[in-house]
């Protein structure tokens, strides 16, 4: 089961026409998507996107009673490749993953989609993992709409819009037979607001209708001669196909002023922010009211020539608003107004930063300049906004007063006045394993390991296991992409080399193709490094969602497929598998795998399930039996503030959140002892870690025993009575001269 | 296919008209917290308390990686409602914060509180910030071998100059006290600094209609409430409050003890009182009064080298070093501490045991041959630690770490024999060394202070660096004499007491030795 269960908000997903609905966006486009007649839908887990992951699979009994069809797909490419059933009939589909990462792995399958062309409605959703929170390398899905002509839908972060937008992707696929991405930033997919609803509609056309009278056209297929015509066909008849629809069903918005000689067109997903800007420059106000014609991109692709002509016509300038690089709207609109021999000058990237979010500030600074350009005399108002507003009682209605306006409409408040000195205070916060993470021992045991062998070469993956190359472990040289952990490394594979190296592989990526493009390229070649998949039971980064090898218990999909199976099914044959909490025996099997004369590839299964997920499933049954009167011991750890002298190789070789510090009790010491917090799970991998780097003694597991039984308060009374009067004594030795 | 139906992409009458900047804008709040800390639980509280006030509210979040402990930030604004019916429109609200912009930042963690000033999102117009003054250490504060610890009390001299109006105290200490999530405090404190304009019961019901554990969270709720109220801000983080001294610290409670402090005062100058009373009562509880003689007794040949002019600097910092020094941990004082009533109730307090509660605790425990014959005679045990048949025999038992269960009686009865070894410490083979290493120290101490005093009181100080068990202490000990053995190199530089220091540092920078490397490689050239 998922980190976050949505069971409670999967019931608005039944509400009907008219009535109010409040959550979060991405279960808005989930309603969306129910209100558009959709038949099936799949996709890959993975932060923005995996609540709808989550919400689709909590949604499941709703989803059968609608007759759709919901598939937790292998990868992006398998989610893409779905797709393929509204080529040949009217089914609509929704596949959703996170972006650019997941477009990458979907591409083919995408690009052959996109050549052929779909009868159904087709619609990506992706989640722009860009900015702020994002965990990927920072780049635009706007560059594959482009190369496979797929159209891109990048609506107002506002309900409303997006859910439209949700409908209107489903009418422009099929009004141009072409799939559709609609692409909402992580804010976005966040969003909480409200929005109407309308009725949930069952697909009129059945995925069994399809299944039981198919019919094919050798025309939608990418082989010669079809795929030389597709092409003429994308430009001849799908592109004049989208256009008409998104300029007669305005998906575009001409907001703002009616008209001026200076003008801004904005990425839809950047117009809030947008509005800010100008709000802090006396613009615009709280409803979007601004002083200069806004025209709305909610279609970033394609560019709609007539709509651009008509706004662009008549201003000396228009400032394009496009995050990211390189900017292809800014490039496209230049050649448009090129073709025309239209005379206005588009400024974007020469005021705004080339790279990097769009935050308010960022809006307010680049408009700013943009205007002292081209319309000085709408900043002249001297109306540019004095944060020093709110002196009354309710911030709310308090008007922005006149002021000093330039410093603050640049960002530069007091707070930032004094910047560098708290710079130097404030510590970096990298994200880290969780309380009692079962992979923090792993990286432990090759910190161990190194120390034996010497350092080795080790190729990390996408996944929890990732968080290895921040503090205090250090450890990784490279990440080439989920499930790559193995293939990462695979030139490395020669003759006579006197270390091995090391790939990490989480499960989650190890289905996702880690077997295939990591184990199985690894016999093929005869590598002889060793592989590390980390098995926790879950797709543990993406929030907990059950795979293959999971071995919980779930009634709708078939779990409990075992990786060693898979990995001596294609040919390993070394294979060991070790409990990561058993410190000795995952420093031993990782060293057997270093040194061992077997050739081939070893591959240590590391094992032990997620403890997020864990700590979820056990607290029930935890407080059950507690009610219940049942014995329960719960453990956890504890270090003696007495007997730590501060150095801290504990919390090095560890890192968990509950293994902290705190200021010395001992007046004539200084350095901070190591002290465990009462979050600690009891995983034990401290007191592991204290005996097999012989550290030192101050570490101490508790077992505290909850509805003792009557034997348990027996021996309790025995023990109490034997070591009470031992320690009565000592206590009065001491006392005799104590001080 | 569905039923087609009107588009309604533009939603009423977004964006259209003259703007009027003077109109009203909405209430804006940044929540700055910890990954895990449940700042979506507050998030989602403050926006449910927003609607009920009448605000239309909106709310966003960066989840991700920073789920996983990172610093995250969540953001809400909130319009009224009734300023919209009035417009026709809906607001177009942000989704993320702009400085000069936000209204309130609650910073569930002091350091957060910081980073939040950082981003420039904290302004003297405008802000009133609520902060928890505990912290959650960083990773890079956690993990140096000494003091990492960022100095939060500068968070809080920063916040007062910067925030519009401040709210500062321990949340995590509150909430722990009545057992309820930190968040209840912090929305109790968002409540009593008035910044939503709302009611007090429009907070509370809010807790209510969450369902979970509503009595705790409404009594945390309740005392962020009247701290907020009371206008509390905090200058001080938690753990600077000093710990309250006994009433009076020379009051000994033993004639033997009075004994030891009147030599304190008698033979010492008042400026090294106190640590060498400390260095007493350590040297008595480790050892035994004639132990704490000795300790004064060495400390006579440095402070005759000393003098007022300098404070008597020398003197305290050796003071200091030469008590933890001889009250080196050896397997006799980690038993004794372990054994001690004291030490049974403390960790029964840290672990919330309640008072009749059975609590088991294992020690774990890796004692190697080394550290067996530390404990031996010295004869004895080197001639063990000589001979390798011994030392092998030894190893056998020595191979894996033990777990040994302390309030069992096999267990306790094993570590209460141990700490008797107390008797016979002197005779022990560490004993020798360390008292070897000690002599050496003090005697190139005093030597030093007359040529060069600052470089006396650094090299007193170096004792820092021998800490703690096994490898930990073999690795000090290595990096002391290091630095012992290249004294002379340090005499010959300019301000050999500052070098002295860069090198300590050095050699607390990192595990391997390889800043401290290089600190003698540079000074080499």
């Amino acid at each position: 089961m998922a980190e976050r269960s949505f069971a409670k908000e999967v019931e608005l997903l039944r509400k009907g026409a008219d009535e109010e609905i409040r959550c979060e966006g991405i279960l808005a486009v989930t309603k969306a998507l129910l209100q558009s007649g959709v038949a099936y839908v799949g996709g890959y887990q993975g932060a923005p996107i995996s609540h709808l992951m989550d919400v689709f699979a909590d949604a499941e009994p709703l989803l059968n009673s609608l007759g759709v069809h919901f598939e937790a797909s292998a990868s992006e490419a398998a989610a893409a490749a779905m797709l393929a059933a509204s080529v040949n009939y009217p089914l609509r589909g929704a596949v959703a993953w996170k972006s650019t990462v997941g477009t990458n792995v979907a591409s083919d399958a995408l690009a052959n989609v996109a050549s052929g062309g779909v009868t159904g409605g087709a619609l990506v959703i992706v989640g722009e993992d860009y900015g702020e929170g994002s965990s990927i390398m920072q780049e635009r899905t706007h560059a594959f709409a482009m190369k496979s002509q797929m159209w891109l839908l990048d609506p107002r972060p506002t309900l409303p819009c997006i859910v439209d937008m949700v409908e209107q992707g489903f009418r422009l696929s099929e009004a141009s037979n072409t799939p559709v991405m609609l692409e909402l930033r992580v804010r976005a997919c966040h969003v909480y607001g409200r929005f109407t609803a309308r009725d949930n509609v069952r697909p009129k056309y059945r995925l069994q209708d399809a299944m039981e009278k198919p019919n094919r056209d050798t025309s939608r297929i990418v082989l010669p001669p079809a795929n030389f015509l597709h092409e003429h066909e994308k430009i001849d008849k799908r592109w004049p196909a989208a256009v008409e629809f998104i300029e007669r069903e305005q998906l575009n918005e001409f907001l703002g002023a009616d008209d001026g000689d200076v003008g801004i067109i904005v990425q839809g997903g950047l117009y809030n922010t947008l509005i800010r800007g100008l709000q802090g420059l006396g613009l615009a106000d709280s409803f979007g009211r601004c002083r200069l014609p806004i025209y709305v991109l909610n279609v970033t692709y394609p560019l709609i020539d007539s709509e651009v002509h008509r706004f662009c016509a008549g201003k000396r300038a228009v400032l394009i608003v496009e995050e990211g690089q390189p900017e292809y709207i800014e490039f496209s609109l230049n050649t448009i107004l090129r073709r025309a021999d239209l005379q206005t000058a588009i400024s974007g990237k020469d005021v705004f930063p080339k790279a990097g979010e769009y935050t308010g500030d960022v809006m307010r600074r680049s408009a700013r300049a943009f205007l002292e350009r081209w319309a000085p005399e709408l900043l002249d108002a001297d109306r540019a906004r004095d944060t020093g507003a709110g002196q009354g009682a309710k911030p709310v209605v308090v008007p922005a007063s006149t002021g000093n306006g330039d410093a603050r409409a640049n960002g530069a408040g007091n707070g930032v006045d004094a910047g560098p000195e708290l710079s130097e205070v404030v510590p970096q916060r990298p994200a880290g394993f969780c309380t009692g993470c079962p992979e923090r021992p792993v990286f432990t045991a090759m910190k161990l390991l190194e120390r034996e062998i010497g350092k080795f070469h080790v190729s990390c993956d996408i996944g929890c296991h990732l968080f290895s190359i921040l503090p205090p472990f250090n450890i990784g040289n490279t990440t080439m992409g989920y499930g790559l952990g193995a293939s990462g490394s695979s030139a490395f594979n020669t003759e006579g080399a006197n270390q091995r190296t090391i790939s990490v592989m989480g499960d989650g990526g190890f289905w996702h193709n880690g077997l295939t493009s990591g184990i199985g390229n690894a016999v093929f070649n005869q590598s002889d490094n060793v592989v590390v998949i980390v098995d926790n039971g879950y797709s543990a980064a993406t929030g907990g969602q059950d795979i293959l090898s999971s071995r919980a218990a779930n009634d709708v999909r078939s779990t409990r497929h075992d990786i060693g199976d898979a990995v001596r099914g294609v040919g390993v044959k070394w294979v060991k598998r070790v409990t990561t909490y058993d410190l000795k025996a995952m420093k031993g099997a990782l060293k057997d795998a270093m040194t061992t004369d077997r050739k081939g590839p070893k591959v240590v299964i590391a094992e032990s399930e997620c403890m997020l997920n864990k700590q979820r499933r056990l607290k029930p049954l935890v407080q059950t039996a507690l009610k219940e009167g049942k014995r329960v011991v719960r453990e956890r750890f504890g270090i003696d503030e007495d007997t730590c002298t501060g150095d801290h190789s504990c919390i090095r070789l560890s890192g968990c959140p509950s293994l902290s510090v705190k200021p010395n009790p001992d007046p004539l010491r200084d350095d901070p002892v190591a002290s465990i917090d009462n979050s600690c799970v009891g995983c034990g991998l401290c007191g592991e870690v204290a005996h097999a780097a012989v550290l030192c003694p101050s570490f101490y597991r508790a077992s505290i025993v909850y509805n003792p039984s009557g034997w348990d308060r027996f021996q309790q009374r025995i023990r109490d009575g034997v070591i009470g009067y031992l320690q009565r004594r000592a206590d009065a030795r001491r006392a005799r001269h104590a001080c | 296919m569905p039923a087609e139906h009107p588009t309604t992409v533009t939603s009423g009458e977004v964006g259209r008209g003259q703007p009027q900047p003077e109109g009203p804008r909405p209430l804006t709040l940044a929540i700055a917290a910890l990954g895990g800390q449940g700042g979506g639980v507050l998030a989602g509280w403050v926006v449910s308390v927003a609607e009920r006030g009448g605000y239309l509210a909106q709310y966003t979040s960066v989840p991700g990686v920073a789920q996983r402990t990172g610093a995250t930030i969540y953001y809400l604004e909130m319009f009224p409602e009734d300023e919209a019916r009035q417009a026709g429109t809906e607001p177009v609200l942000a989704l993320m914060p702009t400085s000069g912009d936000v209204d309130i930042v609650i910073a569930s963690e002091l350091m957060e509180a910081g980073r939040s000033m950082l981003r420039g999102i904290v302004t003297k117009e405008r802000t009133t910030l609520i902060s928890s003054t505990h912290r959650v250490y960083a990773i890079s504060e956690k993990s140096a071998m000494g003091d990492g610890l960022a100095p939060g009390e500068a968070i809080l001299a920063r916040a007062r100059r910067d925030a519009r109006q401040l709210i500062a105290f321990d949340m995590q200490a509150l909430a722990e006290d009545k057992g309820c999530v930190i968040s209840a405090v912090l929305f109790g404190a968002l409540a009593g600094s008035g910044a939503l304009g709302l009611p007090r019961e429009a907070f509370e019901d809010t807790i209510r209609a969450s369902g979970k554990a509503v009595d705790a969270n409404l009594a945390g709720f309740a005392a962020g409430y009247d701290a907020a109220r009371a206008g509390r801000a905090d200058t001080t983080t938690p753990e600077q409050v000093t710990q309250p001294q006994a009433a009076d610290p020379w009051q000994a409670r033993s004639a033997e003890g009075e004994r030891l402090f009147a030599r304190v005062r008698a033979e010492l100058p008042e400026a090294v009182h106190e640590t060498a009373r400390e260095g007493v009562r350590r040297t008595v509880d480790y050892q035994d009064p004639a132990y704490a003689d000795l300790y004064l007794d060495r400390l006579k040949p440095v402070l005759a080298v000393d003098d007022a002019e300098r404070d008597w600097g020398l003197t305290r910092e050796t003071a200091r070093y030469l008590a933890l020094w001889m009250t080196y941990e050896d397997t006799i004082r980690v038993a004794d501490l372990k054994t001690r009533a004291s030490r049974f109730e403390r960790f029964r307090r840290e672990v919330r045991a309640k008072p009749d509660q059975i609590v088991h605790v294992t020690e774990f425990m890796h004692p190697r041959v080394e550290e067996i014959c530390d404990t031996l005679p010295a004869p004895v045990g080197r001639m063990i630690l000589g001979s390798r048949a011994l030392r092998g025999f030894l190893g056998l038992f020595t191979r894996k770490g033990r777990h040994v269960s302390t309030n069992k009686l096999g267990g306790f009865v094993l570590l209460h024999t141990l700490a008797g070894f107390r008797r016979i410490r002197r005779l022990s083979l560490r004993y020798k060394v360390e008292h070897e290493k000690m002599q050496a120290w003090l005697e190139r101490i005093a030597e030093t202070a007359g040529r060069d005093y600052a470089l006396a009181v650094e090299i007193a100080c170096c004792q820092r660096l021998i800490k703690g068990y096994g490898d930990t202490h073999a690795r000090g000990t290595q990096n002391y004499e290091t630095l012992m053995a290249n004294l002379e190199l340090v005499a010959s530089q300019d301000d050999p007491a500052a070098r002295l220091r860069e090198l300590r540092d050095a050699a607390l920078a990192d595990e391997h030795g390889e800043q401290l490397q290089s600190a003698l490689a540079a000074l080499r050239h």
